[in-house]
């Protein structure tokens, strides 16, 4: 077990360091996409302080504090588009016939999905989120005690892991409409935009299907909840403030499941 | 001229037809465009109930601002692709040369086959999300069939000043080769001053007016803005003939360039 | 030894088609039926039938890629589809029209990558690649990223990535299309070479039976997803007396100008010196409707999203 994962790992650096060599072989176009890239995020966050020219609060969250949710939302999205964000165009892949030619290798077809085109200009998404969490750690007026600072990076981790599996998710399921990669978008992008704000601004019932339905809110909502010492809406327990791990968890086993149905399902059909 | 005309029915006909055979693609695409339709609609709620008069909207001029935008976003086909991508992939084949010999205008063409295109995605991705959002939300509606028909006009201007955007960014590939890199800073453009992201008229001070100049504002605010009703009589004429001016500037700048880029192939063979 | 046995295999899929507008008909469609054969180490076989007949459903089944609708198949001591990885070390392929080494690396690169990707020991990897680079003439071309490369080019390039890992079986899908006389002569060269000297399986498809009679002692011939011939070439010519009727439904009257019908019936890959096969019944077959006429709008397009 220790071994395969071992092994898949070690696959997954090789093939993406070959994909990082051949995107530094094309210089100026890596720099436009980065820059590119770090813009289009940027405007995002520029949009928010549009707003905030308009109003000095959001659904009871400060422009600092939005910054915060914005941030902590941005790196986990990126994080994980970084890490496997090409696997959304599995449907192209599998009308080209990619997917076979990944299948005669003795790799794991996920691994070699998620390193396929590789691409560092990612990092262009991931300075942006940081540039902006880093500005609102900085502006926030909070009491920085061990257990606020540790749920920083638990927040990063546990929300780059809860995007993970949406995107495998979404990519698992063009092995049924593989035209549908859209559909993913709505989850992973719509996710991360929603996680921008906080949920104070949608209804209870919205809150309360993406607490427990597609549990996005777990992605920065209630660590920030913590951090930035807010009530909660939904008044639950304290404890669900440090509940990612389990909404990781049940995510990612979800999402295993989803991609092994698909891939038998592939392999069983052809198409 | 009369089979000219024919002709570029002919052409939009297709490209409608052409877009309507990936149906998955387009009701995954609805469910997208409402979900993002619902946050959206939702921040606006937020903004709206701190500043009830933000922009000179009101609540509910704002939540249908925010399905406007998602109707308007495959139609003017913000994030490009329609009928300038093939033409960029074209140049990219080389095919492009016997485009140029072609006995019909380029840019017609293409033209009416974007248009065709933008039929079909506002029948579908447009209409879709905005039944739904009506559903949801309480939204206003124009007052009458005159503005109606004005919102009409200005949907078609608003591809049009579009289609002149996206067609000289495909155009760049006649001289860069490849033009994502030129596709994606456009898109991004589009997205932020289009009025998509934010409405221009929540931009502070003279940003507001520098935003609501350019051409992008033709995608979603003028169109909007008219369907609001916020453009009345005069004032309406003059939104449609921005959009007018805007796409005869950009018409006759693709027609420029690709002249030039005609004479580029002819002398250098592509 | 048999290296390769497949017994009773069955393919069918499920073919959905819009049958009215909203209503939507099944077919089931036997891709594969009862395929039963085997394939002693180091042989040479040619797996040859026209287009859709079920050469690439095999193939599939025989590296893993497709489960079985039905029977068993074993190759290199595995069960391809319920041992995939395990099976890819042992087994190279390549597929014709499709290169499988990476676009912008280059050649040298390419053949590291996959040094690592299957644990190939350093020696005998740099043994492998000085032989092939220096039967495959791929010294020039080792720096050259493949997309500058030509097709004959690459497949070489192909076809040594293939060996490199030392398989025990190759599948080599068309390895010839589209190459020159003298490069086909080559690699032809290259493959009875390699067959004899490593003692490597091969299986190769083909529409050249050039290919077959220079290289293989063997050939099986699949039709409409059954095995309709297995045995040497010899008996294969023999049987080249039976005729075989063709019978075209056409959608409209044919005008004779708009039918260069030579041309067309080439490209369905039934000319070049094909064998007639006794058949039971004559086969209906439809040629494709023309396409219509060429617009600048290329068919290439696929629904934008949000990158």
């Amino acid at each position: 077990m220790v071994d395969r994962v071992a092994a898949n790992v070690s696959a997954y650096a090789l093939l993406a360091w070959m994909w990082i060599r051949v995107s530094l072989s094309y210089r100026t176009s890596f720099a436009l996409l980065t820059a590119g890239q770090f813009l289009i995020t940027g405007l995002d966050f520029v949009a928010i302080l549009v707003m905030f020219s308009n109003v000095d609060v959001l659904g009871g969250f400060s422009l600092t504090e939005i910054a915060f949710l914005y941030g902590g939302s941005a790196l986990c999205l990126g994080f994980a588009d970084l890490l496997l964000g090409n696997i959304e165009r599995l449907g192209q892949r599998i009308r080209l016939g990619t997917v076979d030619q990944m299948l005669v290798r003795p790799l794991s077809l996920f691994v070699q999905v998620c390193a396929d085109e590789f691409a560092l200009r990612r990092l262009g998404r991931i300075t942006q989120g940081g540039l902006v969490f880093a500005w609102s750690i900085y502006a926030l007026d909070l009491d920085w005690t061990a257990a606020r600072v540790a749920m920083v990076p638990y927040l990063l981790v546990f929300g780059t892991v809860i995007f993970l599996a949406i995107f495998t998710i979404g990519a698992a399921v063009q092995f049924w409409t593989a035209e549908s990669s859209e559909l993913a978008n709505a989850f992973t992008y719509g996710g991360s935009t929603l996680a921008q704000f906080p949920m104070t601004i949608y209804p209870v019932e919205a809150i309360k299907a993406l607490t427990f339905i597609v549990p996005i809110a777990f992605v920065n909502w209630y660590p920030s909840l913590f951090i930035l010492d807010k009530p909660d809406p939904l008044h639950l327990p304290t404890a669900a403030q440090f509940a990612a791990p389990v909404a990781a968890a049940l995510l990612t086993v979800a999402a295993a499941g989803i991609w092994r149905t698909g891939v038998r399902r592939y392999r069983s059909t052809g198409s | 001229m009369r089979s000219t005309v024919s002709l570029w029915f002919a052409v939009a006909h297709r490209s409608f037809r052409r877009y309507s055979t990936y149906r998955a693609a387009t009701f995954a695409g609805i469910f997208t465009n409402s979900v993002f339709g619902l946050i959206i609609s939702f921040t606006y709620i937020a903004v709206w109930k701190q500043n009830p008069t933000a922009g000179g909207y009101d609540v509910a001029d704002a939540v249908t601002y925010a399905w406007l935008g998602q109707a308007m976003i495959m139609t003017v086909a913000v994030w490009s692709g329609g009928a300038t991508d093939d033409l960029a992939a074209r140049i990219k084949t080389g095919d492009v040369a016997i485009d140029l010999y072609r006995p019909v205008s380029l840019l017609g063409w293409y033209l009416a086959s974007d248009l065709g295109r933008a039929g079909y995605h506002l029948l579908t991705r447009g209409l879709a999300p905005m039944i739904f959002g009506a559903l949801v939300f309480d939204l206003h509606y124009p007052a009458n069939a005159l503005v109606w028909a004005q919102f009409a006009v200005s949907v078609v201007l608003a591809v049009t000043v579009s289609f002149g955007v996206r067609m000289l960014v495909s155009a760049s590939a006649f001289w860069l080769l490849d033009d994502t890199g030129v596709k994606h800073l456009a898109a991004v453009f589009a997205m932020f001053f289009s009025g998509l992201a934010v409405p221009l008229v929540l931009f502070p001070g003279w940003t507001s007016d520098v935003a609501q100049a350019l051409p992008w504002a033709a995608y979603l605010q003028v169109p909007a803005d008219i369907w609001l009703g916020k453009h009345q009589g005069l004032d309406a004429l003059a939104a449609v003939g921005f959009q007018v001016l805007w796409t005869v500037v950009l018409l006759l700048t693709c027609h420029l360039v690709l002249a030039r880029a005609n004479r580029k192939v002819v002398v250098h063979g592509g | 030894m048999s290296v390769i046995e497949v017994r009773g295999v069955d393919r069918s899929f499920v073919v959905r088609r819009r049958s009215g507008r909203l209503r939507r008909a099944s077919t089931t469609v036997h891709a594969v039926r009862d395929l039963s054969f085997s394939v002693e180490a180091g042989e040479m076989v040619g797996y040859i039938g026209p287009n859709g007949a079920g050469k690439s459903t095999t193939i599939k089944m025989l590296t893993g890629i497709l489960v079985p609708s039905a029977g068993s198949l074993r190759v290199a001591g595995y069960t391809p589809y319920a041992e995939r990885a395990a099976l890819a070390q042992r087994i190279g392929v390549v597929f014709g029209q499709r290169t499988t080494l990476w676009w912008d690396l280059p050649l040298r690169d390419s053949y590291d990558l996959l040094r690592r990707i299957y644990r190939i020991p350093a020696d005998r990897y740099r043994e492998n690649l000085d032989t092939f680079t220096d039967l495959l003439g791929l010294g020039p071309l080792l720096d050259t990223p493949v997309r500058q490369l030509s097709l004959g080019q690459r497949m070489r390039g192909d076809i040594a990535a293939a060996l490199l890992h030392d398989p025990d079986v190759v599948y080599l899908d068309e390895p010839t299309i589209g190459l020159d006389v003298v490069s086909k002569s080559n690699l032809r060269d290259f493959l009875r070479e390699t067959n004899r000297e490593r003692g490597v399986t091969v299986l190769l498809t083909t529409h050249d039976l050039v290919d077959i009679e220079r290289l293989c002692s063997r050939v099986m011939v699949i039709d409409a997803g059954r095995l309709v011939f297995d045995g040497s070439l010899e008996g294969l010519h023999g049987l080249g007396e039976a005729r075989r009727t063709l019978v075209v439904d056409l959608v409209e009257p044919a005008r004779r100008s708009t039918y260069p019908t030579r041309r067309r019936c080439g490209s369905t890959g039934r000319d070049s010196g094909w064998p007639s096969l006794p058949r039971p019944a004559p086969r209906r077959w439809s040629p494709p409707s023309l396409p219509p006429t060429r617009s600048p709008t290329s068919p290439s397009w696929s629904p934008t999203s949000r990158t």
